[in-house]
């Protein structure tokens, strides 16, 4: 069920576009609960609770950022006792050379570095960004007022349940603006 | 762009008063068009004041560029440092600038975590304070080096000859939490400008405007899963620098502290040096929003409301900042010792005593007229209050450096510090630079973070009309 005839046949998907998101968070709802799975609703502002309607729960950004925190916790503490008791041990006023509770602050700094530069990096790949090409931008309504004050809805033609008649009527059912084909 | 839209921009716009974050009837559309205009606005129509302001600021900023390049020919003899004041003004500037680099951090992620909405009209504002504050303080210590070309040594790198920085000296504590603190600023602000450079790109009408806007969105296309990761991502950004600007002061005051100075040898300092940062940085803020909200006409995005509930942020870290002088006083009568009560008395009376009256004048003094809601709501006295409150935050970092270096234990050792020329022009080189990188940054990207004005506006409204939601319920 990879190819779906449609999404041979260069279509991207259907979109509609609504006025008000609480319009768009129904229909992501009913779209959920008609079947649809492979769909994605694009907003001008975070709305709450439209992940969830679409099905989309899990981000592993906070487990991205757990492993790089990790990762500079101990490379940071690592990188200061390697300095100080292997390659340069010397003795600085009779202090140990493991002098650990003066290292603290550097391996929290890495501890923050890496775990902010792997949420930012690891938010961005997941999200595959940067993309310079993508077909939702076809749409012109799309183009001009999806990042301004428009709402929209697109189930893709990779989904099993989709079939251009069906999906258009269902989607011209929720009350949109409009409703258009996405070409690839 | 349209007449009418340019007839817009010159239209002034009127404070709703401290009741509201947001003047009445703006919509997702008309919020996005008030602030992109302010960047996508033809160069024509850029205001004279703005030409006039970076013209100033530009010619301030060869200073930094005149007296840095003597410097780096001459050697630091062109400041005013010898010993035994060997921190001069290159420290004093340094401790300022990243002082008032942490408001924006501040702002922008301690009030998100503690779900204060009235930081979102200021916030991508003081983030990019933030980041040109640290960029100016990043500098001095490098100039203060004396081979400033050398400043990679500071970094633990595998060398030729096999030498490693000393780790327990919180001068490379500093090197961390300073390169640390300046990268996380710029994620910071850089990751809350995506979204908003998607609006540009969409909104601009130039195609090499659309190009520009369009690199740096990265292909935002408002994709629900990309925001959803988008604000985890952002919410544990936040989370991890709200320890970090704390962090960073409570190092650059360890920098004193762990000395064996009296005046710097102090349990005090971390706090009073985090208490005092955000001081400035506030006071800062308000010295660049108060200006820019009247050239732009943006009095209903950032309203009375904002600058009055900065004025008691300003208020509150103050009075933490009198307490800190109050316990430095106090210690150094308690403690018995000889040399600490020798220090305050020298600090307080000593040859640079005025610097120490100016300074309880301009950050303890004078800032309680902030109690007066009357002074608050006032915005030219608020305006002067916030450039007391600068200066008087400069002060302090003065008289901690200077005066107790000055005079220590061994009085043949004694020595006075008499800034240069140089010792000037650079550290005004430094705001003339900031102030450059301000003005662009207000003429090119959106100054308020628009997407989250969205947010408000879609809060505010379904506080007002409570309707049947489908599905989980929205705002707070």
């Amino acid at each position: 069920m990879a190819d779906s005839f449609w999404d041979r046949h260069g279509l991207y998907g259907v979109m509609a576009e609504f006025a008000e998101p609480e319009e768009l968070l129904a229909a992501a709802e009913k779209a959920y609960g008609f079947g649809y799975r492979k769909m994605d609703a694009y907003t001008p502002l975070p709305i709450e609770g439209l992940s969830d309607a679409i099905g989309f729960t899990r981000t592993f950004v906070s487990t991205f950022v757990l492993i790089g925190g990790s990762l500079g916790c101990m490379g940071g503490f690592g990188l200061l006792y390697w300095i100080t008791k292997i390659a340069y041990a010397h003795n600085v006023a009779g202090r140990p050379f493991n002098s650990w509770p003066a290292y603290i602050p550097v391996t929290f700094e890495c501890t923050v570095l890496l775990a902010s530069l792997t949420a930012v990096i690891g938010m961005f790949a997941l999200n595959g960004l940067p993309q310079p090409y993508h077909p939702v931008f076809n749409n012109p309504e799309f183009s001009a007022r999806a990042s301004i004050d428009r709402f929209f809805l697109c189930i893709e033609a990779t989904d099993p349940s989709f079939d251009l008649v069906k999906t258009k009527a269902f989607l011209a059912e929720q009350n949109p603006l409009e409703v258009a084909e996405i070409e690839k | 762009m349209k007449v009418e839209e340019l007839e817009a921009l010159e239209k002034p716009a009127i404070d709703p008063g401290t009741d509201h974050i947001v003047g009445p009837g703006f919509t997702n559309a008309t919020v996005t068009d008030k602030i992109a205009n302010v960047a996508l606005r033809p160069f024509r129509s850029t205001p004279m004041v703005w030409f006039l302001g970076i013209g100033i600021a530009f010619m301030l900023m060869q200073g930094l560029l005149i007296g840095s390049a003597w410097l780096f020919y001459k050697g630091v003899g062109v400041w005013g440092v010898v010993i035994p004041v060997a921190w001069g003004f290159a420290i004093v500037n340094f401790v300022w600038w990243i002082g008032i680099g942490h408001a924006g951090t501040l702002i922008s992620a301690i009030l998100l975590l503690l779900k204060q909405d009235w930081r979102t009209s200021i916030n991508r504002f003081a983030e990019a304070m933030t980041l040109f504050a640290v960029a100016q303080a990043g500098m001095f210590p490098i100039l203060h080096l004396g081979r400033p070309w050398l400043f990679y040594w500071l970094m633990p790198y595998p060398n030729s000859m096999w030498l490693w920085p000393q780790p327990r000296s919180p001068l490379i504590w500093d090197v961390f939490a300073v390169s640390t603190y300046a990268t996380v600023s710029l994620l910071f602000w850089y990751v809350g400008l995506v979204p908003d450079l998607a609006s540009m790109r969409d909104r601009a009408t130039k195609l090499w405007q659309k190009r520009a806007y369009g690199l740096f969105a990265l292909g935002w296309r408002g994709s629900t899963k990309h925001w959803t990761r988008y604000q985890m991502a952002y919410l544990l950004l936040a989370g991890l620098a709200t320890p970090l600007v704390i962090s960073v002061h409570t190092v650059v005051s360890f920098d004193f502290a762990i000395s064996i100075l009296p005046g710097w040898h102090t349990t005090i300092f971390p706090p009073y040096f985090v208490a005092g940062a955000i001081y400035s940085g506030f006071a800062m803020v308000l010295t660049l929003a108060i200006p820019t909200r009247k050239l732009f006409h943006l009095e209903d995005i950032i309203t009375s409301r904002h600058l009055d509930s900065m004025a008691k942020v300003m208020l509150g870290t103050g009075l933490i900042v009198a307490y800190g002088y109050m316990m430095e006083a106090f210690m150094a009568w308690y403690s018995g010792q000889f040399y600490e009560r020798f220090m305050y008395l020298n600090r307080a009376t000593g040859p640079y005593g005025w610097s120490y009256l100016m300074l309880i004048a301009c950050n303890i003094a004078i800032p309680q007229l902030l109690w007066l809601r009357s002074v608050r709501l006032n915005v030219p006295i608020l305006f002067m209050l916030s450039l007391v409150i600068n200066v008087g935050m400069w002060l302090e970092r003065f008289v901690i450096v200077i005066t107790s270096l000055h005079r220590d234990w061994l009085p043949s050792s004694w020595g006075e510090y008499h800034p240069t020329e140089f010792d000037w022009m650079i550290f005004a080189g430094t705001i003339g630079f900031f102030l450059t990188l301000m003005f662009l940054f207000v003429r090119i990207l959106p100054a308020i973070s628009i997407f989250e004005m969205r947010e408000v506006l879609h809060h505010i409204k379904h506080r007002h009309e409570p309707q049947p939601a489908p599905g989980p319920a929205h705002g707070d």
